[in-house]
């Protein structure tokens, strides 16, 4: 017994070494994750961001048909880089809705002429609003609406490929 | 090129303003390369200088981001919930502190809600919803975070006990 007691602090601090380097090695994931994910979609109404394309609100969610909400920026490097795999999706009728966070229109017709445009509205969320309704916690940000309104899926920063796959799985399964 | 971009997740306004920097301080390097008059450099550095300045003035922020309430007992309300809201881009720091883009949009949101008759304590609950506990620096009691207030009094059970039965020895 004495023996065992005599040990134990040495078998504490190589246990407690061990977290600790393991810690170091294997960070722990920081990302924020949506709370609002499986829960329906809040009500909001954004401003068109532009004269050409309307505005995004609840009403057009939840009419049986899925839709993405896309959140990004002008100013957000990742969200270049997103394009290319959101015009994948529009090219296979993926509705998506664009949600502009702190931009300008000028910016944002800016963005679309250089880098494409997959987007059927533009909603304008100057204040984070309905992004922070939804729980998101930066640019880019991905939310898959289903036909009842309701939030299924976040994809935090710029889609992937393999994402991309998910996304159309589920969009083909719900419809 | 995908990895860097993968890197550089969640890109926050640095990026651009960084950028609007860069653009500004170029026309200098060009002046000095091409032996014009030295003044101009002087005047493009401070035309740039004046232009990062007046950067925050000219980014439209959201109402009452930075801006007190007129209600005294109504802004301290909200100062004291700001600072146990978790800033999500810059975790470990409140929003009262960050200078996030959605860090003054949560303040903004915050005052507002505030301003228009809700507790503070109804708004933390909605932010809560939103984001989970995550985004209080206020953990509710609950049965992962019993410990945090168990463990206190267990080790002091245990430090009293240690030290009665050593006093004990000593007679």
């Amino acid at each position: 017994m004495r023996r065992v007691l005599l040990w134990l602090p040495l078998v504490l601090f190589a246990a407690l070494f061990g977290l600790v380097a393991l810690g170091l090695f294997k960070p722990a994931d920081r990302t924020v994750r949506s709370a609002m994910v499986d829960k329906p979609l809040p009500d909001f109404a954004l401003p068109a961001m532009l004269p050409t394309k309307p505005g995004v609100a609840r009403s057009s969610f939840g009419g049986g048909k899925p839709r993405l909400i896309n959140i990004f920026a002008s100013w957000c490097v990742p969200c270049i880089a997103e394009v290319p795999e959101l015009a994948k999706l529009k090219a296979a009728g993926v509705p998506i809705d664009g949600v502009a966070i702190n931009d300008t229109p000028e910016a944002i017709q800016a963005f679309l002429d250089r880098n494409g445009d997959p987007y059927q509205r533009i909603g304008n969320d100057k204040t984070s609003q309905l992004q922070i309704a939804l729980g998101s916690s930066g640019v880019p940000e991905t939310f898959l609406i289903d036909g009842r309104g309701r939030i299924v899926r976040q994809y935090v920063s710029n889609l992937q490929p393999d994402q991309v796959e998910d996304i159309l799985k589920t969009w083909r399964g719900m419809r | 090129m995908r990895p860097l971009l993968r890197f550089l997740r969640h890109a926050g306004p640095v990026p651009a303003s960084a950028g609007r920097q860069a653009s500004r301080l170029k026309p200098l390097w060009y002046d000095l390369r091409r032996g014009r008059p030295r003044h101009k450099a002087g005047v493009t550095i401070v035309l740039g200088l004046l232009a990062t300045l007046a950067t925050p003035a000219l980014a439209q922020q959201a109402p009452l981001a930075d801006v007190q309430l007129s209600d005294p007992v109504k802004e301290a309300q909200a100062k004291a919930l700001m600072e146990t809201i978790r800033c999500v881009e810059c975790q470990g720091q409140a929003i009262a502190d960050s200078n996030a883009d959605i860090a003054a949009n949560m303040r903004s949101l915050i005052r507002q809600r505030i301003k228009a008759g809700e507790s503070p304590a109804q708004v933390r609950a909605w932010l809560i919803q939103r984001y989970g506990d995550y985004i209080s620096y206020d953990p509710p009691l609950g049965s992962a975070t019993w410990p945090l207030w168990a463990a206190p009094v267990v080790l002091l059970v245990i430090g009293i006990a240690i030290a009665r039965s050593s006093f004990r020895r000593k007679r």
